[in-house]
C-alpha cells in the first residue's frame, strides 16, 4: 500500500483488515496517534486527510491509499510546535495528554469547516455569511473528542487563543 | 560515618513540627507550564502500548458469557490452526501461579481480587477471561479469538443487587475504619426532632473509562521480566506480579512514565497477568491492548450503592440525629466496600451520630477504587439530604452548615488540622452570585427552560502513604534530581514536584530534574487515595536532610559553613547559607567541587505519616451550580460551575485548576449521564462501550470556575494536602439540588436523567 504521510511517501505491506490507526501505531511506529476505543466513540485516533479529520480507527487503512494523511506527529517539524500545539501547553488543554493529539487535530480540521461556513447543529443562522466562531460551536464541533480528565475548559481557550476570531 | 558524623536528628517531625518550605513564595505557587507538555502535545510521550520491541506478539482475550459455572468444553483447534497464530492460553497449559495477594494484605499487595487467574475451569464473573490468543499481528489475534468456542455448564448466580443486599453482611473494616459506629441514640433523636429528613439515595455502577485503554507490554530476558504498564501502583505491581509467578522482586521492572488517564482503574488486572504468562511460554515479546469493552469486563468499576440518610434537627437548625447507612454490592474476593459513609464521619457537629456500611456479595467483576470512592457519592447523599432538611426549615443551605460547623472531629474527638469549609463558603457564594438564588423552587424561568440553583460540600480525607522513599543525586555544576517511582497520570507530578525540590533547595527550576515511572529508581507509594504529593514530600524531606548532612561535612577547611550543623544552615541561592546570615554560604557546586567530588547521591524513606495520629485531616469544599431543566424534554444542563476549595498549600495553580476542574466534570458526568448498565438476570454490562456510556463531552461542559484558600496544612509536607479527587466530591448533589430548585423535583436516584424529570 502506498500512502503519504506528514509529507514523506510511504509503501508498506498490511494485512487489509489493518486499520489506517493500526497501521499508523503498529508499522509505522506513529503512535502520537491514540487508540480509545477503535470503534468511533471517542476521537483520540483522529488525523487530517486531505485537510479533514477523520477517525483513523474507523478506517481500513486499504480506503486510503494514495491520499495525504497528517498526523500529530506531522504538524510541525522535529523543533518547533504547531501553534495551536504551544497554546495547549500554555492554557493547560491537557492532564494525561492521552487525548490531546487528537483533540489538537480535530480542532484544525474543525477550524477549517468553519473557515467554509460548514453549519453544525448549534448554528441558529444556517444563512449567515460566516459562522460566529463562539463558545457553543466550538464545543458542539469538538464534542466527538472526549477527554476523560475533564481539560475541556483549556482546550476551548487553546483554540479560541489560536484560531478566534475578532468576532468571537 | 563514624559517630561523630551522626546526623543530627529529622528537623520535621509529622505532626509536630511544621514544614518550613511550606510558607517559601518562590517557585511554589508559580503557574508553571508542564514540563513535560510539549512531549504530549507533539504525540512523543510514548505509552505502555507504544514500546517498541523485536518479534512483539500481539494478544487478544476471549471472556466468559455466563456469570457462574464451569467451562465444560473449550474448542481451540481452529485458532490454534489459524494464519499467525502462535499460543492459545486457557486453564489448561496456563503456568501455574500463586492467588493474587489480595490489595491491602500486605505493603505492597495490590491484587485486585484473592481469585486465581485462569487456573482452573470454574467461572465466577460474566467477562472473566477464558482464552488467550498470541499471534503475530493484532488482526490475526482477534480472528483466532472469534474462533474460540466455549460451552459451560452454568450455575445459579447472584446478579442482581436487590436480591443480594438482602442477605448484606458486615465487612471487617472499611479500609481500617470500623464499618458502623453510634454515639448517642440517632433513631431516637430523629423520632423526637423538630424537623426531620429521612430518604434513600441510589447510585448506578460507574466505570473510570480514562481515554487510554488498558494495555501492557512485556519481555522475558531469561529469569528478569520487565513490564511496560499504565499503573499507578509501580512497586506494588511488581512486588505482587513476583509472588504470583514465585520469582524475586528484584527480578520485575516495571515501567510507566505516562499513564493515559487512571482515577483508581490503572491497576494490577488479569490482562497483564496472562501476557506475561503467554510471553513466558511463547518466549516472545506480547503486548496487550484491551478492547474498550474488555476494559469493562475485566477491570472494575465503582459499584451501586442505596443509602439512607436522616436527618433530626432543633428549631434553631442544631442537627439531633444523623444517620447515613446503606450497603455496596461487593464480592466476597475483594475488599473495596465504597465508603460512602465516611463523609457523615467528619463533616458535622450532631448530637447523635450513626453509620453503618453494609456489603452486598454479588458474581459479578470485582468492584475497585474510583475517584473519591465513597466520598464522591456518599455525599451525594448526605449533601442532597442537608439541601432537603434547609428547604423543610426555611434556611438558607450555606447558613444551615455554618450552625452545624463542628469544632474538632465528631467521631475521633481529635483537632482538625486546617479546616476552613465555611471561609470557602462565604468566598464561593460571593463570586458566584449566590444571593440570586430564589429559594423558591420553579420560580426562575427563561422560555421553556427552568433555571435553579444549588450548593454542596466537597470534602476528601488527607492521606500519605507509607512506602515511599526519595534518590537524591546532586551533581558539581549544582544539578539536582530527584528520582522516585512516582507515578504521572495527568497530575503534573514531574512540573508540581520539581518546583517543589527547587524551592527546597534554593535552586532554579532548570537546575532540578524530577525522574518517576521506573521501578529502578526509589520506591514510591501508589497514586491514590490523593496523596501522592504529600507522600513524595515527605520522603524528599527525609533524603534532603542526608543530602545537607553530606554537605556539611563535605564542608570543611575554609568553607563560610565549616562547623555548622543542619538545624544552623538553610538551602538557598543554589547552595546552603548560615541562617540568619546570608553572606556565610556556599553554593552546591562549590562545596563539592572543593572536596573534590563530581556527585553526591544519598536515598532515604518517608517517616510514617503519624500527623494522622494527631489530627483529623480533611480537605473541604463549597461546590456551586446553576442549572437549566427544560419543561418540555426534562433535558439538565449545567450552564454555570464554581467550585471553591480548602485544600491546604497549592503547588501550581494552572495544574491544580485543572485537576479540580477535571473533578467537577467527572462529577457532572456521575449526577447526569454516566451509568454502567448491569444486566440482573445475567450479570452481564449491557453498554461496554463509549458510545453508550455517556462520558461529558465539550458541549456538556460550561466554563468551570475554580478558587482555593491556600491555607497551608501547618501538618502536612509543603502545607499540601492532595487535590485529586476532591473536584468530584459534593458535585451529585449540588446539581441535584439545582435541580430540586429548578424543577420542585428531588431525585434521589443517579443519574439524573430526562425520563426523571417528566
Amino acid at each position: 500500500m502506498q500512502f503519504t504521510i506528514n509529507g514523506h511517501a510511504v509503501e508498506v505491506e498490511a494485512d487489509v483488515r489493518t486499520s489506517l490507526l493500526d497501521l499508523l501505531r503498529e508499522q509505522l511506529g506513529l503512535s502520537g496517534t491514540k487508540k480509545g476505543c477503535d470503534q468511533g466513540a471517542c476521537g483520540a485516533c483522529t488525523v487530517l486527510v486531505d485537510g479533514e479529520r477523520i477517525n483513523a480507527c474507523l478506517a481500513l487503512a486499504v480506503q486510503y491509499q494514495g491520499r495525504a494523511i497528517t498526523t500529530i506527529e506531522g504538524l510541525a517539524d522535529e523543533q518547533t510546535l504547531h501553534p495551536l500545539q504551544a497554546a495547549f501547553v500554555e492554557h493547560d488543554g491537557f492532564q494525561c495528554g492521552y487525548c490531546t493529539p487528537g483533540q489538537i487535530c480535530s480542532a484544525i480540521g474543525m477550524a477549517h469547516e468553519l473557515e467554509r461556513n460548514v453549519p453544525s447543529v448549534v448554528t441558529a443562522d444556517l444563512t449567515a455569511q460566516r459562522i460566529a466562531f463562539d463558545h457553543d460551536e466550538v464545543r458542539e464541533r469538538m464534542s466527538g473528542n472526549l477527554c476523560r480528565c475533564g481539560a475541556y475548559n483549556g482546550i476551548v481557550d487553546a483554540i479560541n487563543a489560536t484560531f478566534g476570531r475578532a468576532s468571537a | 560515618m563514624n559517630a561523630e558524623q551522626k546526623p543530627a536528628p529529622s528537623q520535621w517531625q509529622p505532626g509536630v513540627t511544621p514544614d518550613e518550605v511550606m510558607h517559601r513564595h518562590g517557585m511554589i505557587g508559580k503557574p508553571v507550564s508542564r514540563l513535560d507538555g510539549p512531549l504530549k502535545v507533539a504525540g512523543k510521550a510514548r505509552f505502555a502500548a507504544e514500546v517498541p520491541y523485536e518479534h512483539l506478539a500481539h494478544a487478544a482475550l476471549v471472556h466468559s458469557s455466563i456469570a457462574r459455572g464451569r467451562i465444560s468444553e473449550l474448542k481451540t483447534e481452529a485458532a490454534r490452526a489459524a494464519p499467525g497464530v502462535i499460543l492459545v492460553l486457557t486453564y489448561q497449559n496456563m503456568p501455574r501461579l500463586q492467588n493474587p495477594p489480595l490489595f491491602g494484605s500486605a505493603p505492597k499487595a495490590v491484587g485486585a481480587s484473592t481469585l486465581p487467574v485462569m487456573q482452573n475451569e470454574h467461572i465466577t464473573w460474566n467477562g472473566q477471561p477464558v482464552a488467550l490468543v498470541l499471534a503475530e499481528t493484532h488482526e490475526q489475534a482477534e480472528y483466532a479469538a472469534s474462533l474460540i468456542e466455549v460451552r459451560y455448564d452454568v450455575l445459579p448466580a447472584k446478579t442482581d443487587f436487590d436480591a443480594a443486599k438482602r442477605q448484606a453482611r458486615a465487612p471487617d473494616t472499611i479500609l481500617g475504619e470500623p464499618p458502623a459506629i453510634e454515639i448517642g441514640d440517632a433513631e431516637a433523636n430523629l423520632q423526637a426532632a423538630a424537623f426531620k429528613v429521612d430518604a434513600t439515595y441510589r447510585t448506578p455502577r460507574y466505570n473510570h473509562n480514562a481515554i487510554e485503554l488498558h494495555a501492557a507490554t512485556v519481555a522475558w530476558q531469561g529469569d528478569e521480566l520487565t513490564v511496560h504498564d499504565a499503573t499507578q501502583m509501580l512497586n506494588g505491581t511488581a512486588w505482587t506480579i513476583a509472588q504470583l509467578f514465585g520469582i524475586d522482586e528484584k527480578n520485575v521492572r516495571v515501567l510507566s512514565p505516562y499513564v493515559g488517564g487512571g482515577f483508581g482503574g490503572k491497576a494490577l488486572w488479569d490482562h497483564q497477568i496472562l501476557a506475561i504468562a503467554a510471553a513466558r511460554l511463547a518466549q516472545r515479546p506480547v503486548r496487550i491492548v484491551l478492547s474498550r469493552a474488555s476494559v469493562f469486563r475485566i477491570v472494575g468499576g465503582r459499584t451501586t450503592t442505596e443509602q439512607r440518610v436522616a436527618l433530626g434537627a432543633t428549631q434553631d437548625g442544631q442537627l439531633t440525629a444523623l444517620i447515613h447507612t446503606g450497603v455496596a454490592a461487593m464480592t466476597p474476593y475483594n475488599a473495596c466496600p465504597e465508603q460512602f459513609s465516611f463523609p457523615a464521619r467528619h463533616l458535622y457537629a450532631t448530637q447523635a451520630l450513626k453509620v453503618a456500611q453494609q456489603v452486598a456479595d454479588m458474581d459479578m467483576m470485582v468492584n475497585t477504587f474510583m475517584r473519591a470512592p465513597g466520598e464522591s457519592i456518599g455525599t451525594f447523599a448526605l449533601e442532597s439530604a442537608i439541601d432537603e432538611l434547609a428547604g423543610q426549615m426555611q434556611l438558607c443551605p450555606i447558613e444551615l452548615r455554618r450552625r452545624i460547623e463542628p469544632s474538632k472531629d465528631p467521631v475521633s474527638g481529635l483537632p482538625f488540622s486546617s479546616r476552613h469549609l465555611l471561609e470557602a463558603y462565604q468566598r464561593g457564594a460571593e463570586r458566584f452570585g449566590w444571593d440570586q438564588r430564589n429559594p423558591v423552587p420553579r420560580s426562575r424561568r427563561d422560555g421553556e427552560w427552568l433555571i435553579g440553583m444549588g450548593v454542596a460540600t466537597a470534602t476528601y480525607p488527607y492521606y500519605r502513604m507509607p512506602g515511599a522513599a526519595a534518590r537524591i543525586k546532586l551533581t558539581n555544576d549544582g544539578h539536582l534530581t530527584v528520582s522516585i517511582a512516582a507515578h504521572e497520570m495527568g497530575m503534573g507530578t514531574a512540573t508540581a514536584q520539581s518546583q517543589h525540590v527547587a524551592e527546597r533547595f534554593g535552586l532554579p527550576l532548570e537546575q532540578v530534574t524530577f525522574e518517576l515511572g521506573d521501578t529502578t529508581l526509589a520506591a514510591g507509594s501508589l497514586a491514590g487515595g490523593s496523596s501522592q504529593t504529600a507522600s513524595i514530600a515527605a520522603a524528599v524531606i527525609a533524603a534532603g536532610e542526608q543530602l545537607i548532612d553530606q554537605l556539611l561535612m563535605l564542608a570543611t577547611g575554609d568553607s563560610p559553613l565549616a562547623g555548622f550543623k543542619r538545624d544552623q544552615v538553610e538551602a538557598i541561592n543554589g547552595g546552603l547559607a548560615v541562617r540568619g546570615d546570608t553572606t556565610r554560604a556556599e553554593t552546591y557546586a562549590a562545596i563539592l567541587q572543593r572536596a573534590g567530588r563530581t556527585a553526591l547521591q544519598c536515598e532515604a524513606p518517608a517517616p510514617e505519616p503519624a500527623e494522622l495520629q494527631h489530627y483529623s485531616m480533611h480537605s473541604f469544599g463549597a461546590q456551586f451550580c446553576e442549572v437549566k431543566v427544560s419543561a418540555i424534554t426534562g433535558e439538565v444542563r449545567v450552564t454555570r460551575f464554581l467550585g471553591s476549595f480548602d485544600t491546604g498549600r497549592i503547588l501550581n495553580p494552572k495544574t491544580a485548576a485543572s485537576q479540580f476542574r477535571g473533578g467537577i466534570v467527572m462529577g457532572i458526568g456521575l449526577a447526569l449521564t454516566e451509568a454502567t448498565e448491569f444486566d440482573p438476570r445475567s450479570g452481564r454490562i449491557m453498554n461496554p462501550s463509549l458510545a453508550e456510556y455517556h462520558v461529558p463531552v465539550h458541549l456538556d461542559v460550561p466554563e468551570i470556575d475554580v478558587m482555593w484558600t491556600d491555607i497551608a496544612d501547618p501538618h502536612s509536607p509543603i502545607g499540601a494536602r492532595g487535590i485529586g479527587e476532591i473536584g468530584i466530591t459534593g458535585v451529585g448533589a449540588a446539581i441535584a439540588n439545582a435541580v430540586y430548585n429548578a424543577t420542585g423535583k428531588r431525585i434521589r436516584d443517579l443519574p439524573i436523567t430526562l425520563d426523571k424529570l417528566l
